[in-house]
């Protein structure tokens, strides 16, 4: 089982969190003025890269705070978590 | 008409059960429920104004750091997230105790919530209780990690639960549980408990 270091409680098991996405997907200034193509684009569009991924995670049956954290995709590494607002740090 | 209304525990029905698997042990494990706990969940603000008036009112700081509890008064205060705590007092209390935190946060963005029907309250302790709960939760407890102040909200058999380390030097934990899965984790610790029976002279 994967060992997540939530920011406020600590490494937990997997089974405590919630999968949340990508992260720093920004909602669109003025999603009126989109197109369909950029609206569906904001809406369905994720990367699925092979390596480092900063995506959310929910401590559900912990704290139950939402925070980020990069993860390895490939080796299911953990490289970093931090918290919400907080900018992506840089990771090896 | 008014029916007379009769308060059940969540757990009432296992008594015996717990007691007999706290003899089978010879107190290497020790079961009960402490039911009727009081219970309020205190959302507000850690840094605001609204937190030193809750210390002022319970006598207790609400405490900060992460997986703590303070205790004092007979009261309790568990850290459940960074603007989240839970004040477990005696049974019987919870209006009085509601009413003194909403009195102390007063008109600040706060919220204070009576839930002592939400979770009831199970005894683990004994010189064993480390190795039963160590069944069910990947957590180190461990004094030197998990000692006397320290709670934590985790998994234990896969329930939902708050975990308190009591503040004494023999190893014990507080074991609050949502009653509609207090029946489910009381079988699962007398099932777990087993393992700590004397076998028969």
């Amino acid at each position: 089982m994967l060992l997540i270091p939530c920011p406020w409680c600590g490494p937990r098991d997997e089974a405590e969190f919630g999968y949340g996405g990508q992260a720093h997907v920004p909602y669109p200034q003025d999603p009126a003025a989109l197109s369909d193509r950029e609206w569906a684009r904001y809406l369905f569009f994720r990367d699925n890269p092979k390596g480092p991924h900063a995506e959310r995670w929910c401590h559900s049956a912990g704290c139950r705070r939402w925070f980020n954290a990069v993860r390895n995709t490939a080796t299911n590494e953990v490289l970093a978590v931090y918290r919400v607002g907080e900018p992506r740090p840089v990771t090896g | 008409m008014v029916e007379h209304v009769e308060k059940h525990s969540p757990l009432g029905g296992f008594a015996a059960r717990l007691a007999a698997a706290t003899r089978a042990s010879g107190g290497a494990v020790r079961l009960a429920e402490l039911p009727f706990l009081t219970q309020v969940n205190v959302r507000l603000d850690a840094k605001g104004p609204a937190a030193d008036a809750v210390r002022l009112a319970l006598g207790i700081p609400l405490p900060v750091a992460p997986n703590t509890m303070v205790r004092g008064g007979g009261l309790a205060a568990l850290w459940l997230g960074p603007d989240e705590w839970l004040v477990v007092g005696p049974p019987g209390t919870a209006s009085g105790l509601e009413a003194r935190l909403r009195g102390a946060v007063g008109g600040t963005h706060a919220a204070v919530t009576d839930v002592s029907a939400q979770r009831t309250a199970l005894l683990v302790a004994g010189p064993r209780s480390r190795d039963l709960l160590a069944h069910g939760t990947s957590l180190d407890l461990h004094p030197r990690s998990f000692g006397p102040g320290r709670c934590a909200q985790t998994l234990l058999a896969r329930a939902q639960v708050v975990l308190a380390a009591r503040d004494e030097r023999r190893p014990g934990f507080w074991l609050l549980v949502r009653s509609s899965f207090a029946g489910y984790l009381a079988e699962w610790l007398l099932d777990a408990a087993v393992e700590y029976a004397e076998p028969p002279s």
